[in-house]
């Protein structure tokens, strides 16, 4: 297979997402661009300056039936990564000078697609998308969405190692033989993004909470699914129903809403999860305009520990757009058709 | 005399008037239920919040129609079509001539066309009257509806009314109270939608205002009146009680039907003898 055929597979989910974001583009901007305040990092700063200083803390709203109010439509876009580079070591915080000049950076780098090609007419995202150097960003001084010392994602188990290595002997060969041999994401089943654990995505990291009485609806834009929360105290579903999404129950601790998240399906493979994995997030408005969200993912199956993590959700504009991603997805017709294409011009040539 | 007898005339024309009004306010609280009173929310707003459900078979044809074999017939009585009265006020749908030719070829390509065949977003009102549960979440500002069908999704803004920015599957919803009836008008649809299974169509000139009205604790009412200009030579009716599922711990699950449509839509496109995962 020529390379630009897998160029073109490797961009094949964004396909689907051009004329969907191209749609946006139309609109009024749900977000426009804007340069982080300061506020956020203030905040925080007081926050864990504030027994010294006598910082007040900040006393979130309440809904009308007393429960924290964590609605709104927010962007969990990050310019830190999930993993920290391994040259930062240990350090988990930057200094606010390194956080600036790492933020200016991270957002003056735009996807690099060559003037005049394929791809800068389809996929350039800083063009036909709102990929995060033009998204409002959460100001952060953290070098990685996991916290701790170690910043990265354990190492597989081995039993997890041989699951992984067992799923691309099977596939291999076999990329592009039928819709099924590709990703969830591609297929416009589950987005990497929808979690849990939810976290950013290169563009379109929108996502709006609505709290009705008993319940928390998070919807995202990719790819416009609910994960509705009840927080009644209700138990997990029967182990014999596992989804892909998993399954979700809350409960509120303080101002802070905490979901537990079990019965995942084996074709989650959240960082090569299995069906034992077990999200654990908690959802804390910390001031008006920011909403942080940690998580922390187990797996026996899967990793030696769990892991953590941060990322801060910041209020914008909206509304949320309608991410029709199935509906529009010439990426699999245009992958699969062009494999067949491949695959007769091989067997005329035998 | 003459005063007496105008002022005769005067009362009785009252009476007839007030009597008239009697008449009509116990019809429409026939028609509306109006004697029940909705429990509310919090902030004072009639509580929708629930899992709820169309017990009928609009969804195969939202026009009165008798039971039918299935597509398959190996598939036996497992995929007949169930049979029912419909759900269209009068039964009739007024189609502009030529659309109702359109109408009858979408019936006849119906296993391959009808966009719920391939899981896409089923569009509004189809969604409320498919055989799957929806739940309401209801915020102040913001309703949000969940349909357990292929994870769509539609929030409603209870704030002032805005335009729709862009068509979509399913459309732009605003609403607002009118009493208890939940009103939303909904706009910016596009003409990519059927509202059953039976080919009924509309163009991207739909409009549709839904009315949710509590009827009782486990019963709302739901009636839409759709209007397309380019489809339909008037506006017409749907109405149908939606019921609650009351099962202890009701919820809805995951259906991401994508992949089961893939074989009809991706089939051809696929090598032949299949290989990997």
């Amino acid at each position: 297979m020529s390379n630009r055929f897998f160029e073109l597979a490797s961009i094949a989910a964004c396909a689907t997402t051009a004329l969907a974001v191209a749609t946006v583009f139309l609109a009024p901007a749900p977000a426009a661009a804007q340069t982080p305040s300061a506020k956020l990092l203030a905040a925080k700063e007081g926050a864990k300056d504030g027994a010294k200083d006598g910082t007040k803390a900040w006393t979130p709203p309440r809904t009308p039936d007393g429960k924290p109010d964590i609605q709104g439509i927010f962007s969990n876009a990050s310019v830190v990564p999930l993993e920290r580079p391994k040259d930062l070591g240990s350090k988990e915080f930057f200094t606010k000078e390194e956080a600036d000049a790492y933020e200016k950076a991270a957002m003056s780098r735009h996807e690099i697609v060559a003037p005049g090609t394929y791809g800068d007419v389809h996929y350039n995202m800083q063009q036909f998308g709102l990929e995060k150097g033009q998204t409002k960003v959460a100001e952060t001084i953290r070098t990685s969405l996991i916290v701790g010392p170690e910043g990265r994602v354990p190492p597989l188990l081995p039993a997890a190692q041989a699951r992984a290595a067992a799923r691309q002997a099977a596939n291999k060969g076999h990329e592009f033989d039928g819709p099924e041999n590709r990703g969830l994401s591609e297929r416009c089943i589950l987005w990497p993004n929808e979690g849990p654990p939810m976290l950013p995505e290169g563009y379109n990291s929108n996502l709006q909470i609505v709290q009705g009485e008993g319940y928390v609806a998070i919807m995202q834009e990719t790819i416009h699914d609910v994960r509705i929360i009840p927080t009644d105290g209700r138990p997990h579903l029967p182990p014999e129903v596992h989804q892909l999404v998993g399954d979700s129950r809350g409960h509120w601790e303080g101002n802070t809403l905490v979901v537990d998240t079990t019965n995942f399906t084996n074709r989650t493979a959240f960082r090569g999860s299995s069906e034992n994995l077990h999200v654990v997030e908690r959802f804390t408005r910390t001031d008006p305009d920011t909403v942080t969200y940690q998580f922390t993912v187990s797996d026996p199956s899967t990793w030696e520990k769990s892991w953590s993590g941060e990322v801060l959700m910041t209020k914008i504009d909206g509304p949320i757009f309608e991410y029709a991603c199935h509906e529009g997805n010439y990426g699999m017709r245009n992958n699969l058709s062009g494999a067949r294409a491949e695959d007769q011009k091989k067997a005329a040539q035998k | 005399m003459f005063r007496m007898q105008n002022r005769l005339e005067t009362l009785s024309i009252t009476w007839i008037r007030i009597a008239a009004a009697a008449l009509f306010a116990v019809v429409t609280a026939a028609a509306q239920n109006a004697a029940y009173k909705a429990p509310r929310t919090a902030d004072g707003k009639p509580d929708l919040n629930g899992i709820w459900q169309a017990l009928n078979t609009a969804d195969w044809d939202i026009q009165a129609h008798a039971a039918a074999a299935g597509p398959v017939p190996s598939l036996a009585a497992d995929f007949a079509i169930p049979p029912g009265t419909g759900i269209v006020e009068g039964n009739e749908i007024p189609y502009l001539p030529a659309m109702a030719e359109k109408k009858k070829q979408n019936f006849a390509q119906r296993f391959t066309a009808d966009p719920e065949v391939k899981c896409y977003l089923p569009g509004v009102p189809r969604a409320t009257y498919m055989p799957y549960p929806f739940q309401i979440v209801q915020s102040r500002k913001t309703i949000l509806i969940s349909y357990e069908y292929d994870g769509a999704v539609r929030t409603i803004d209870m704030g002032k009314p805005t335009p729709a920015p862009v068509d979509s599957w399913m459309g732009w919803s605003v609403g607002h109270w009118e009493g208890d009836t939940l009103v939303v008008d909904v706009t910016g649809l596009n003409d990519k939608t059927w509202f059953d299974r039976a080919g009924n169509f509309h163009s991207d000139a739909l409009h549709v205002v839904e009315r949710y009205t509590p009827r009782s604790a486990d019963t709302l009412m739901y009636e839409a009146t759709i209007e397309d200009p380019k489809v339909f030579s008037k506006p017409w009716k749907i109405s149908m009680p939606l019921y609650r599922h009351v099962e202890k711990n009701a919820q809805l699950l995951e259906f991401k039907c994508v992949e089961f449509a893939e074989e009809l839509i991706y089939g051809p496109l696929r090598k032949q003898p299949r290989g990997g995962r």
